[in-house]
């Protein structure tokens, strides 16, 4: 790895740099919107959940999905520079990463929407709770959990 | 994975961390811009207790962890340029990052006594105190500071 890291030329690192960036904003989006999805969840009250169901909501629509576009740009830019499309056998790591961005792209796109329907159910009903956010809640963990891994993976380069 | 692959994985793990917490904060700032109310001011703030969870384990994580795949490479030194000039980044970012915490912690609390004082009505003066130019610049910097330590990590000048 540490190899690898040295001899890396020159024109791989602002596509490298790309990516990166990306990932790192998409989880940050992905952790604030859980903090605030599960603060909502816990709240009695129901201005308490309507107001971090709006939090978690735009912090999905504003700052997660642009950073995944931002994160997957960069990764099939980097891929293209590093020539991985002329290789036969992928390495795992990079099965992880591609399965995680796909997958983790469609729970999050699922969870927008839920959260957006539910963050204005709740607002407009006045209830203590939404289903929809609930849902979403665990749609969002499940994909920061998915991304956790793909750091792993992608840093420790298994396989 | 080899242990070195292990070091890297977590250390890029904990950098993930580090920026995860600057977005929760910088989502914190701009969701806040507006807001008056005490209620609303000192809802928003439990969300910066993970921020200060996930900013400690990001800060001692990459510092001890970088010094240690530094130490543990044969192709890097950790009197090289560019592992130096990632400890300073490292360390103004510290700084800047504890001066912002100063000012918005001040935030906090103030909402939370105008809370217990009721009623909840809204206050200029807290508004004034999130708009404050002075914690904004400092997080600025810091977020700037942690961009660069991003792009030396990625672009080893000198290495």
């Amino acid at each position: 790895m540490s190899v690898l890291a040295v001899i890396r030329p020159d024109d791989w690192n602002f596509p490298l740099l790309v990516h990166v960036l990306g990932a790192t904003l998409l989880v940050g989006g992905l952790l604030t919107a859980v903090v605030a999805l599960f603060l909502g969840w816990r709240r009695q009250r129901n201005a308490d959940a309507a107001f971090f169901g709006r939090l978690a909501f735009r912090s999905l629509l504003f700052v997660a999905f642009p950073s995944w576009w931002i994160m997957r740009i960069g990764a099939e830019w980097i891929y293209s520079r590093e020539g991985w499309d002329d290789v036969e056998s992928e390495p795992d790591w990079l099965g992880i990463g591609y399965i995680t961005s796909e997958l983790g792209g469609l729970l999050l796109l699922v969870s927008i929407i839920l959260a957006g329907l539910g963050a204005r159910r709740l607002a407009r009903s006045g209830g203590e709770t939404s289903t929809l956010l609930r849902v979403s809640t665990v749609l969002v963990t499940l994909a920061l959990l998915g991304y956790v891994v793909a750091v792993w993976a992608m840093a420790g380069k298994p396989g | 994975m080899a242990f070195y692959d292990w070091l890297l994985a977590l250390h890029v793990l904990a950098a993930f961390s580090l920026v995860a917490a600057l977005v929760l904060y910088t989502v914190i700032i701009a969701a806040s811009w507006n807001l008056s109310l005490p209620g609303d001011v000192s809802r928003m703030f439990r969300l910066s207790r993970v921020g200060d969870a996930a900013i400690a384990v990001g800060a001692v994580g990459t510092l001890v962890l970088g010094i240690w795949l530094a130490i543990d490479s044969d192709e890097y030194q950790v009197w090289d340029g560019w592992v130096i000039a990632a400890l300073v980044l490292w360390v103004l970012s510290m700084e800047t990052g504890r001066r912002t915490g100063a000012v918005y912690n001040a935030v906090r609390d103030r909402a939370r006594a105008l809370v217990a004082e009721g009623p909840d009505t809204p206050r200029p003066e807290l508004n004034a105190m999130l708009r404050s130019t002075t914690g904004l610049a400092f997080h600025a910097a810091t977020v700037v500071l942690i961009v660069a330590l991003l792009v030396v990590m990625i672009y080893k000048p000198g290495a």
